[in-house]
């Protein structure tokens, strides 16, 4: 028995030795935005840098859109320069199909993600990116002026409910705004809202046949109630306001309701930051009774690029950083309400996160996207507030320009989608999709 | 004699020259205001004043980043692409400045014409050329391609100082028997150094603020503070005043070599303008 013990002992460091041989001196680029799951990631580092001494560990940290720049230019020339990259479900199924990124292979307990979240981060069936968090949208609100407007919120409301609680709810005269919407021009910015919203008015954004839809009367009865609803009940400069500065009005008490990213609930709830803390409450984004919620799906995570010479050392990271045993690492150090939210089942089942009091709310909201059957009709692409096609960056920036412009009052509702409309149609009949 | 300026246009000359330099000057003051703010503060708070003073995002910065290496960064190829620079513009403003040829006018001209080009055009090729020599995140090939970023307007700013000294100058100096090293070190640098001291000065300050191609080509090893800012914008929570903290801890080192150097830039600057 003793020499069994021993033997095993001595086989199990031989192989604790060759493991960390075969990745002696390997050092891995991690290509990053700057948000605050990723940043708190990089100081965990350790634990796995402790069990994997081979291997060592350089960040960049860049904003989003250089990020995707620079990741773009690296993976399309298979340069090497990054072995490991943060992207999101908008790039990981044209990625993934192109060849660009390397399957994933080491990924902790696949069956355990999030059917959605992998479902928009793979190919063929094939997981080509691991979510390292997940999100969908949803409706924050203040239960205090809810109470006050006489209302009551429903579970799952609809877009008439919410544009009168808005309108009762405003007060101009003591600065609060019933609601509080992304108005900011950019496909990650007004188009997540407005491109997930148009969705439960049964609008699309290209028919079967990649034709252009803002010419149809959805588009108009989607942009038209926005513009109003925001004429009626939103912030003054609403054209300027993306996700940073509602979160801002939110958390001084400006907004009566604000449709937005699940990632905001933790901030909104934050004592220290949030003047409203303890009168908030959740439900699902709202719908329009046509079976489509204006909910979002976006997850931020994790890929290798083909152009890696650190393959195996890097699936091994990607692996820790999105397993559950980092979930509970972070539960360890800063408590269950700073888990990155949004990638696994497990997480949802777990007693003490269910306490979390919006994970019910998150939940509910990514299961209720479907980013292969996004809106009512159907439609030739994947994902929901987005179009995976990459002419799609273009399109949906010059689109998110014409609908601020339109909320800034320089553009009418018919202008702004007859705009579009002809915009969309060249870019998509140059890039060959319309013969 | 003097011409005399009466009372009220001096005041008026006076209110003009601040109210440009305060409209210059604001973005930078407020960055620096802002990174004093509480995070809703600057988002919320449009105006200069806050309700709640703080160094905290200073702090944030520090902890989370290696400010020095980006610091160190910037220094070596604000500085080394500069003296690069120094070392070829110097010779080649002298001999279009001092012995013209009839291509001097068309060469200077065509130096000038590739600061026309954006630098984006030539963004695809740079890359690949650096992708396929392992030149992404190098130091030295960095810094060459911010001297060349810099070398026609260190040449045209050197050659339009040098244009200024008086050629009798130079020859009164032959006829004493100087041969070109002493007429270059003896005679043309003592009169040429506020010029050189300027362009040197100002490039430093164009290489050190240069954004586009350190973010395309650095990463981690050579980042200057350009790639130390851009990784504080956030596409979640609130960033904007950490972001200034970031942009304040960037400029200021060469805010306060500007600040000790005005003199000299100033020299230089107006150096010639009035004869």
């Amino acid at each position: 028995m003793k020499s069994l013990l021993l033997k095993t002992g001595l086989g199990a460091g031989v192989a604790m030795m060759l493991a960390s041989a075969a990745f002696a001196d390997t050092t891995l680029t991690i290509a990053t935005v700057n948000n605050g799951d990723m940043i708190r990631m990089q100081k965990l580092t350790d634990d796995f840098t402790a069990a994997n001494p081979g291997i060592k560990l350089n960040w960049v940290t860049l904003e989003e859109n250089v990020l995707r720049e620079k990741v773009t230019a690296d993976i399309s020339t298979k340069g090497g320069q990054y072995d490991v990259l943060t992207i999101g479900t908008y790039e990981t199924p044209i990625w993934g199909k192109k060849g660009w990124l390397v399957p994933l292979t080491g990924v902790d307990k696949v069956d355990d993600l999030l059917p959605a979240i992998r479902g928009g981060l793979s190919v063929e069936g094939k997981l080509y990116a691991s979510p390292f968090y997940g999100e969908s949208s949803f409706t924050m609100y203040r239960k205090d002026l809810m109470e006050k407007a006489g209302l009551k919120m429903p579970d799952a409301p609809t877009w008439d409910f919410i544009a009168e609680a808005a309108r009762k709810m405003t007060d101009r005269a003591n600065g609060v705004n019933g609601i509080c919407l992304r108005g900011k021009a950019g496909w990650g910015e007004n188009m997540a809202f407005l491109g997930a919203t148009s969705n439960s008015f049964g609008a699309r954004w290209f028919d079967e046949s990649w034709k252009p839809q803002f010419d149809q009367p959805e588009w108009k009865k989607t942009l038209q109630f926005y513009i109003d609803l925001m004429k009626d009940a939103g912030p003054a400069g609403a054209s300027g306001n993306g996700f940073s500065e509602n979160l801002a009005l939110f958390q001084t008490g400006k907004c009566g309701m604000w449709i937005d990213a699940t990632a905001a609930a933790s901030f909104v709830v934050d004592p220290k930051a949030s003047q409203v803390a303890a009168n908030v409450g959740f439900t699902l984004a709202p719908d329009a009774g046509l079976g489509k919620r204006g909910n979002w799906l976006w997850s931020w995570a994790l890929a290798i690029p083909a152009g890696t010479k650190q393959a195996d050392a890097a699936q091994k990271f990607v692996g820790w950083a999105t397993s559950q045993h980092y979930l509970e690492l972070v539960a360890s150090k800063e408590g269950w309400a700073n888990v990155p939210p949004g990638t696994r089942t497990s997480l949802y089942a777990n007693p003490e996160y269910q306490k979390v009091p919006f994970a019910k709310m998150t939940l509910d909201s990514i299961n209720s996207a479907d980013p292969t059957k996004p809106t009512v009709k159907p439609v030739p692409y994947v994902g929901v507030q987005f179009v995976a096609i990459p002419e799609f960056q273009g399109i949906g920036t010059k689109v998110g320009e014409i609908f601020s412009s339109v909320l800034a009052g320089q553009t009418s509702v018919d202008d702004g989608l007859k705009q579009a409309q002809a915009f969309t149609m060249t870019q998509m009949t140059k890039a060959g999709y319309i013969k | 004699m003097a011409r005399q300026t009466s009372p009220q246009r001096k005041l008026i000359v006076t209110l003009i020259a601040w109210t440009i330099g305060i409209l210059m000057f604001w973005p930078i003051l407020w960055t620096i205001l802002t990174s004093f703010k509480t995070e809703q503060d600057a988002v919320l708070m449009p105006q200069l004043f806050s309700t709640g003073w703080t160094f905290e995002n200073f702090g944030i910065v520090q902890e989370r980043s290696d400010y020095l290496r980006f610091a160190m960064n910037s220094i070596i190829l604000a500085f080394g692409s500069t003296l690069l620079g120094l070392v070829f513009a110097i010779p080649a403003a002298w001999s279009m400045a001092f012995s013209p040829s009839k291509r001097t006018k068309d060469t200077l001209l065509w130096m000038l014409s590739t600061k026309m080009m954006p630098p984006v055009g030539a963004l695809l090729p740079i890359y690949l050329i650096f992708k396929d020599y392992h030149w992404i995140d190098q130091h030295i090939p960095v810094l060459v391609i911010m001297f060349m970023l810099n070398l026609p307007l260190v040449i045209w700013m050197l050659f339009t100082y040098f244009k200024e000294i008086p050629v009798d100058i130079l020859e009164a100096s032959r006829m004493d028997g100087a041969g070109v090293w002493q007429e270059l070190t003896r005679v043309l640098a003592p009169m040429a150094l506020p010029g050189i001291a300027s362009t040197f000065l100002l490039n430093v300050i164009l290489a050190w603020n240069e954004a586009f191609w350190t973010l395309k080509l650095t990463d981690v090893h050579a980042a200057p503070l350009t790639v130390f800012i851009a990784s504080y914008s956030s596409p979640e929570g609130l960033f904007w005043a950490k972001l200034s903290a970031a942009s304040t801890m960037a400029i200021a080192p060469i805010l306060i070599l500007g600040w000790f150097s005005q003199k000299q830039l100033v020299r230089g600057l107006t150096f010639g303008a009035v004869k």
